[in-house]
C-alpha cells in the first residue's frame, strides 16, 4: 500500500485526555490503546494480553472503566478520557496513589496503572466500599505479584480518607 | 539490630513513585529514532527437518529484514549451562514454536502478515511428550538416552531398613506445568554500531546471562556488549533464560539492519513459546515403625525439561535436594532424573524444582498418617528435623529452628483442631464439604552446593561527587523490592537517610557482576556482600580523617563530598567468599547444600461443592522463620503474592497440551487468581537471625511456593475423603474420582460384600 493510499484511510478523531484536548490522525479502528501510546505519548497504559482480560489497559472513559485495548479510537469521538497520567495534580499524588505506596500496592508495577484506574472507578461509584465490593470492583484487573491483599488495604485506605488529595 | 533504624521498616519503595504515576519506563515504552520491529517465524511441528522455507510472492521483501542461520557472526547457540539450544533452527526443529527465522520491518502491522507468508516445508519425525515415552527411549531426541541430568542422594545404610518397616507406604505424585504469566510481556530493544558494539535494552531478571549469551552468538568482546534492565513487569524465574534468546534474535536483526530492532511478544507468543514450570513425577516408597516415625525410604523424582537442556539440571537439582523437605531421614536414597520431550523447553519459576518436589513429600506425609493411624500433625511432629540432626544430604542443622513450635503457633492462628472438629461433625449434613490440610516446608536461599563459590559475585557501593551514595549490583528489580532493600541496608551501615542512598540502573557497562537475580539470593547473599562493601566506604572515611566515629548525616556528606574532591572518586568493592563451613562434594551430592533454610507452616481451609465440585479456599494461615524481616511490606508482599501463585498452581492453572504445544495459550483459557478468587491470606514471621545473611536476612520468595499446594490438596481429601495426588486438581478431576468412588459404594452395596 502506497504512503498516499494509507493516508486517505486514515481519519480525524477529537476527544479529552487529562482535561486536555487533542486531534489525532488515525484509522478509525485502531485501539484506543496504541493511540494513546504511540501517538500521544502516554505510555502509563499498559497493555498484558490484547484481549481484554488482564485490565492493565484500563482507562477511564467519560467516567466508565474501559480496556483501551477493545476500544476502536473511533468510538472516542469526543469523550473524556483519564489515563493514569491524568491522576496526580501538578507532581501531587492522589490518595489512591499514595495508598497504594504506603501499602504495598504496586510490586512490578506493569498492573498498576490499571489497577489504580479501577481503584478510582470503584470510589467514584462506591466512595467508601465493603471488602467484597472491593474484590468485586478490582476482579477485571489481574495482578500476578501481590496476591491482592495490599492492594485491598490500599483502596480501603484511600478510602478512609487518610490520605486527601 | 536492636538499634537498627532502617532496616526492619517499611520505608517507601525506591522506584513506587514512578510505577503509581505511570512513569516507569518498561521496554516497550521506549522508542528510538528509525527502529524496525522484528517478529519471529516459528516451528509448526514438534520435531522434523527442515526441508525448504518459502516466500510468497504477495509480499514486497525487499521491504523486510531477514535473518536465517547464516547471518550469525558467532556460534548459533544460547549459552548456558550447555550450547544445545539453538539461537535459530538449523535444519531440524526439536519443539513446537522453534524459532527458525526473524522478519523486521520499520511497521509493526506488517509482521503477523509477513509471518503467515513464509511456509516452511518439514519431513516430520516422531515426537515425545511425556516422560514415560522419553524413559521408552522408543524414539531417542537428546543425547543417548533423553536424559539431560541424573542426580543419585544416598544416607546411610540405603537398602537394609526394610525389614524393620512395620508399615512400607508408597505413593506417586504429578505436578502439571504452570506458565509464570508475568502482566508484562517479554520484550527487547537492541542497537548495533562497529564503534560502541551492541547494545540491548529489555524486560530481564539476569543482565550477565543475556551478555555471555550474545558474546557468543554475535563473537563480540565482553566490552562491546552492554546490556541494561529495564523497568520489568513480572518475571518469577520467567525472565531468567529466555530473554537471552530474545536479546539474540533482536541483536542479529540489528547487525543485519543496523538499525535499532524492537521484538515484543504478544500474550499468545509469550505463552506457547516461552519456558514454564518444569512438569514432575515423584514416587515414594517410605519404611514407617508402627509408632510413625519414618525409618528410611526411596524417592524418585523426574522432570520434563522439553526439548533442550537450559536450566533443567539446575532446577532438577534443588527439586531433589528438598525432596526429604523438613524432616529427619535416617536412611534415604534419592533418585532424580530430567528427561526431554518435544516441549518447548522448561525453565525457572519461583521455587525452582522444590515446589514440585515438596508437593509429593506433603502428600505422601498425609498418606503416611492414614496408614500408621496418626493425624497430619503427629506424624510430622514425630519426624520433624531437629537442630544438629542431619539433612537428607547430610547437612546438619545449625539454626536453633523448633519446628514443632512452628507447627503450634499455626494450628493456633488458624483454629485448626476446632475448625477441624467442626467440619467432620457438620460434612454429612452440610451442603459444602469442609477440611483442612497443612503442609511444612523448608526451601534453600542462595546457589545450592558450591554454585554460590562458582558465582563469586561482586557488588560495589560509591561514593557522589554531591556527597550522596550509589549502590552497584546486577541484581534487579521486578517487583520484590531489589532496589529499596539494598538502599535501606547501605543506609543502615552508614547511618545515613534512606532517601540519600541511590542504587544504578541494572547495566552491564556500570554494574559489576553480582550474579543471577535468582535463587531467593538476593537479599541474604547479595545484601550481605552490599552491607560490607559500605561498611569499606565508611572505614575508608574514618581511615583518611575526613569522617569521626561518630557523626551525623550530614557530617557523613561532607566528609564523601571532601573525600571525592581530594580523592577523585572513592568506591569500595565487595566479593563473595564462601563460610568456611559450607563444604559441599559436587559428585557424591553430599554436604552443605544452603548457607540457610527458611522454614515454613502453611495451614489452608478449603470448602468443595458437591454439585460443581469447585474448590474454593476460604483461609490461608501463612506462617515463616526467614530470619529477620528487613522490609514488613515487602516481605509480606511476597508471601501473600507467592501463596496466591501456588493456590493457583493447585486448584486452577492447567497447560493444556497437544504434541507439545500449549493449546490455552490465552488469559481468556490459562486461569490465574483473580481478586474475587483468593482467601484471606494471612501472613506471620518467627525471626530467628542468620549469621550469613545482611542483618540476619534469609531469603524468601520462593518459600511461599512451596507449601500451599500440597496444604490445600490435603485439606480437600480432608473434606471429601478421598485422596487426590495430581495437580492442577480441577472440578472435572474431581468429578471423575467422586463419579468412581460412587459406583464403586454402589457395587458394593449391591453384592452385599462386607
Amino acid at each position: 500500500m502506497s504512503r498516499n493510499s494509507e493516508e486517505s484511510t486514515k481519519c480525524r478523531v477529537s476527544f479529552v485526555v487529562n482535561e486536555s484536548p487533542v486531534t489525532v490522525l488515525v484509522h478509525p479502528m485502531e485501539r484506543l490503546l496504541d493511540v494513546l501510546r504511540h501517538e500521544l505519548g502516554l505510555t502509563g497504559t499498559k497493555e498484558g494480553c490484547g484481549e481484554g482480560e488482564c485490565g492493565s489497559c484500563s482507562v477511564l472513559m467519560d467516567g466508565q472503566l474501559v480496556n483501551s485495548c477493545l476500544v476502536p479510537v473511533l468510538q472516542a469521538e469526543g469523550s473524556a478520557i483519564i489515563t493514569i497520567e491524568g491522576l496526580a495534580v501538578d507532581g501531587r499524588l492522589c490518595a489512591l496513589q499514595k495508598a497504594f505506596l504506603e501499602c504495598g500496592g504496586a510490586q512490578c508495577g506493569i498492573c498498576t496503572p490499571g489497577m489504580l484506574l479501577a481503584a478510582q472507578h470503584l470510589l467514584s461509584k462506591k466512595p467508601h466500599p465493603s471488602l467484597d465490593e472491593i474484590r468485586e470492583g478490582l476482579s477485571g484487573n489481574l495482578c500476578r505479584c501481590t496476591g491482592y491483599m495490599q492492594i485491598f488495604d490500599a483502596v480501603a485506605q484511600a478510602a478512609s480518607g487518610e490520605f486527601p488529595t | 539490630m536492636g538499634n537498627a533504624r532502617i532496616v526492619g521498616t517499611s520505608v517507601p519503595r525506591f522506584e513506587g513513585r514512578a510505577k503509581v504515576t505511570g512513569e516507569a519506563l518498561y521496554v516497550d515504552d521506549m522508542v528510538l529514532p528509525g527502529m524496525l520491529y522484528g517478529a519471529t517465524v516459528r516451528s509448526r511441528i514438534p520435531r522434523g527437518k527442515i526441508l525448504k522455507i518459502a516466500f510468497s510472492s504477495e509480499l514486497d521483501w525487499s521491504e523486510f529484514v531477514i535473518v536465517s542461520p547464516e547471518d550469525i557472526p558467532g556460534k548459533n547457540c544460547i549459552a548456558l549451562l550447555e550450547d544445545d539450544q539453538p539461537c535459530l533452527a538449523d535444519g531440524a526443529v526439536n519443539h513446537p514454536e522453534e524459532p527458525i527465522l526473524l522478519l523486521a520491518h520499520p511497521n509493526r502491522y506488517m509482521l503477523p502478515k509477513a509471518i503467515s507468508a513464509v511456509s516452511v516445508q518439514y519431513e516430520p519425525q516422531p515426537g515425545v511428550f511425556t516422560i514415560e515415552e522419553s524413559e521408552r527411549k522408543t524414539e531417542i531426541i537428546w543425547g543417548t538416552d533423553n536424559i539431560f541430568k541424573s542426580y543419585l542422594i544416598e544416607k546411610g545404610e540405603v537398602d537394609e531398613f526394610w525389614e524393620q518397616a512395620d508399615f512400607i507406604v508408597e505413593g506417586e505424585y504429578s505436578t502439571g506445568a504452570q506458565e509464570q504469566l508475568y502482566i508484562e510481556n517479554n520484550g527487547m530493544i537492541a542497537t548495533f554500531d562497529r564503534q560502541q558494539g551492541l547494545t540491548v535494552w529489555g524486560s530481564l531478571q539476569c543482565p550477565f546471562y543475556v551478555h555471555k549469551a550474545l558474546m557468543k552468538l554475535c563473537n563480540l568482546p565482553a566490552e562491546r556488549v552492554r546490556v541494561v534492565q529495564m523497568e520489568t513487569g513480572g518475571a518469577f524465574g520467567g525472565k531468567e533464560d529466555y530473554p537471552s534468546m530474545i536479546a539474540g534474535h533482536a541483536a542479529l536483526l540489528a547487525m543485519k539492519s543496523g538499525k535499532p530492532v524492537k521484538i515484543i511478544y504478544d500474550r499468545v507468543e509469550d505463552m506457547v513459546a516461552t519456558t514454564k514450570r518444569h512438569p514432575s513425577r515423584t514416587r515414594h516408597r517410605t519404611a514407617v515403625s508402627k509408632d510413625g516415625r519414618i525409618l528410611g525410604g526411596e524417592i524418585e523424582f523426574t522432570i520434563d525439561g522439553g526439548a533442550y537442556k537450559t536450566l533443567s539440571p539446575v532446577v532438577l537439582s534443588r527439586g531433589a535436594i528438598h525432596a526429604g523437605g523438613p524432616y529427619f531421614w535416617p536412611h534415604v536414597r534419592i533418585r532424580a532424573k530430567a528427561v526431554a520431550t518435544s516441549a518447548p523447553p522448561q525453565g525457572a519459576f519461583r521455587g525452582f524444582g522444590a515446589p514440585q518436589s515438596l508437593f509429593a513429600l506433603e502428600r505422601h506425609m498425609d498418606r503416611i498418617a492414614r496408614v500408621v493411624g496418626l493425624s497430619p500433625v503427629e506424624i510430622r511432629k514425630l519426624n520433624f528435623l531437629k537442630p544438629g540432626q542431619t539433612t537428607t544430604t547430610g547437612q546438619v542443622v545449625r539454626e536453633e529452628i523448633d519446628l514443632e513450635k512452628l507447627l503450634d503457633r499455626g494450628l493456633e492462628l488458624s483454629d485448626y483442631y476446632a475448625k477441624k472438629q467442626k467440619f467432620q461433625d457438620g460434612n454429612a449434613e452440610n451442603n459444602y464439604k469442609r477440611g483442612m490440610g497443612i503442609a511444612t516446608v523448608l526451601h534453600g536461599a542462595g546457589f545450592t552446593g558450591s554454585g554460590e563459590r562458582y558465582l563469586a559475585s561482586v557488588v560495589a557501593v560509591e561514593v557522589c561527587a554531591d556527597g550522596g551514595v550509589r549502590v552497584l549490583v546486577s541484581s534487579t528489580e521486578f517487583g520484590q523490592g531489589t532496589k529499596t532493600v539494598l538502599c535501606q541496608i547501605v543506609a543502615e551501615v552508614l547511618g545515613v537517610r534512606y532517601e540519600d542512598v541511590g542504587i544504578a540502573q541494572a547495566d552491564t557497562h556500570e554494574v559489576p557482576n553480582s550474579g543471577p537475580t535468582v535463587a531467593s539470593r538476593t537479599v541474604m547473599v547479595v545484601g550481605k556482600l552490599v552491607q560490607s562493601a559500605a561498611i569499606g566506604i565508611k572505614q575508608t572515611l574514618v581511615a583518611s580523617g575526613m569522617l569521626v566515629d561518630s557523626y551525623s548525616p550530614g557530617e557523613f556528606r561532607a566528609a564523601c563530598r571532601a573525600y571525592v574532591a581530594e580523592h577523585g572518586a572513592l568506591r569500595s568493592v565487595a566479593r563473595y567468599e564462601q563460610p568456611e563451613d559450607i563444604v559441599w562434594d559436587e559428585e557424591k551430592y553430599r554436604g552443605s547444600a544452603y548457607a540457610a533454610f527458611a522454614w515454613a507452616v502453611y495451614i489452608a481451609e478449603v470448602a468443595v461443592d458437591p454439585t460443581t465440585y469447585n474448590v474454593s479456599v476460604e483461609d490461608f494461615v501463612a506462617l515463616q522463620e526467614v530470619g529477620k524481616v528487613l522490609h514488613p511490606v515487602l516481605a509480606t508482599g511476597q508471601i501473600v503474592g507467592g501463596v496466591a501463585q501456588a493456590i493457583g498452581f493447585a486448584l486452577y492453572e492447567k497447560v493444556v497440551w497437544e504434541k507439545g504445544r500449549m493449546q490455552n495459550g490465552q488469559m481468556t483459557n490459562y486461569i490465574i487468581p483473580t481478586s474475587a478468587d483468593l482467601p484471606s491470606i494471612r501472613v506471620y514471621f518467627e525471626e530467628l537471625g542468620n549469621e550469613h545473611g545482611a542483618y540476619g536476612a534469609k531469603g524468601i520468595g520462593e518459600l511461599p511456593m512451596d507449601g500451599p499446594a500440597p496444604a490445600i490438596i490435603n485439606a480437600v481429601e480432608d473434606a471429601l475423603g478421598v485422596s487426590f495426588d495430581s495437580i492442577p486438581l480441577l472440578p472435572e478431576e474431581i468429578y471423575d474420582v467422586m463419579h468412581e468412588k460412587l459406583k464403586r459404594d454402589e457395587l458394593r452395596s449391591v453384592s452385599g460384600a462386607e
